[in-house]
């Protein structure tokens, strides 16, 4: 475990790597989870995931645990008349059949109450609960803060 | 001063009651990331490009500085005239100090301004953005703001507005026009 840390830290596209990996629970798939540097432990943080739903029925992320944060929440950033507001979300809709993306300028995963600052390369879990799949844990790796996400052969971006 | 006012009681809302004035028309004076004093004056004969956002948004404000980073990027030193400017809406918790730290995440040119908060509610009022504390719990709060990136010509009048979620091929000529 010890080498694959330093391997990680010493090959700088390994934590881009770890955030393609892809967790699946019933007929969602989970991949592409993210985050950004934070300035000290005392700003919020980020969280960006997508989410496939290849069944037939469909469900909702109803919200996101992570022993990174005190407070995580589901939040959406919502233009209207040009002013960016940040409401909170009670449930993402994942459609059967379709994707959807915590991506930035969208939904999002709000960190409050940080246990520690986020570094760039550092990851850390979160656990994803769906209205109907039950829960997923996902390795959140942070990005620089200029970061528009992670680079994944599969990312399709 | 007064006249502004006279002209804006005396007018239908128009163009020119939601629109920024012209910089040079504009009374603020914020203070910068390196704690001096900035004044619109300071600006004449050289474009401009602000924006207004704070240091504890997670989402918009660094998807915005992202954005303009890469912007600023793309138009090399052909971009070393123009200011670049965050305004903070959170005066309260976005110190010079603050603002040094976060912007130092990207590009040099980007510069952060604050003050006190007569100050900043005049620069808003001065580009026709809004902003609002939004309580959360336990006392914390967040704030709502104009999202757009105001773009001016050197000599002051508006050029254009960035919107939030514009797509990049758009805004990197817009700001192209601003710099010849």
């Amino acid at each position: 475990m010890k080498h694959f840390l330093l391997a990680t830290a010493l090959v700088l596209s390994a934590p881009a790597a770890m955030a393609c990996e892809t967790v699946t629970i019933g007929d969602l798939t989970v991949e592409h989870a993210w985050s950004k540097v934070t300035i000290g432990a005392g700003r919020p943080g980020v969280f960006y995931v997508e989410i496939k739903n290849t069944g037939t029925s469909d469900d909702a992320l109803v919200g996101i645990a992570t022993p990174a944060a005190g407070m995580p929440m589901l939040h959406e950033t919502v233009v209207q008349d040009g002013i960016a507001s940040m409401p909170h979300a009670m449930s993402i809709p994942v459609p059967a059949g379709q994707s959807v993306q915590l991506a930035p300028g969208g939904y999002h995963g709000m960190l409050m109450g940080l246990t520690t600052a986020l570094k760039e390369g550092d990851s850390f879990p979160v656990t994803l609960s769906f209205e109907k799949a039950g829960e997923v844990t996902v390795n959140v790796v942070v990005l620089s803060l200029r970061a528009e996400g992670p680079d994944c052969a599969d990312a399709g971006q | 001063m007064l006249g502004v006012g006279a002209f804006r009681t005396r007018n239908r809302p128009s163009r020119s009651e939601v629109l920024p004035v012209p910089i040079g028309q504009m009374t603020w004076t914020l203070t910068d990331h390196q704690g001096r004093l900035v004044r619109p004056s300071d600006w004449a004969g050289r474009p401009v490009m602000v924006f207004f956002g704070f240091t504890w948004c997670p989402d918009v404000c660094p998807t915005t500085l992202s954005d303009i980073s890469l912007w600023l990027e793309e138009l090399g030193a052909d971009a070393n005239r123009l200011i670049v400017a965050l305004i903070s809406v959170d005066p309260e918790r976005d110190t010079p100090d603050v603002l040094a730290d976060y912007v130092s995440n990207f590009d040099p040119r980007i510069m952060g301004l604050t003050g006190p908060a007569d100050e900043v509610a005049q620069a808003a009022a001065d580009f026709r953005a809004t902003y609002r504390r939004v309580a959360k719990d336990a006392g914390d709060y967040t704030m709502d703001h104009t999202a757009g990136v105001f773009l001016f010509h050197p000599d002051g009048r508006l050029a254009s507005i960035i919107d939030f979620h514009e797509d990049r091929r758009f805004a990197v000529p817009k700001i192209r026009r601003t710099l010849s």
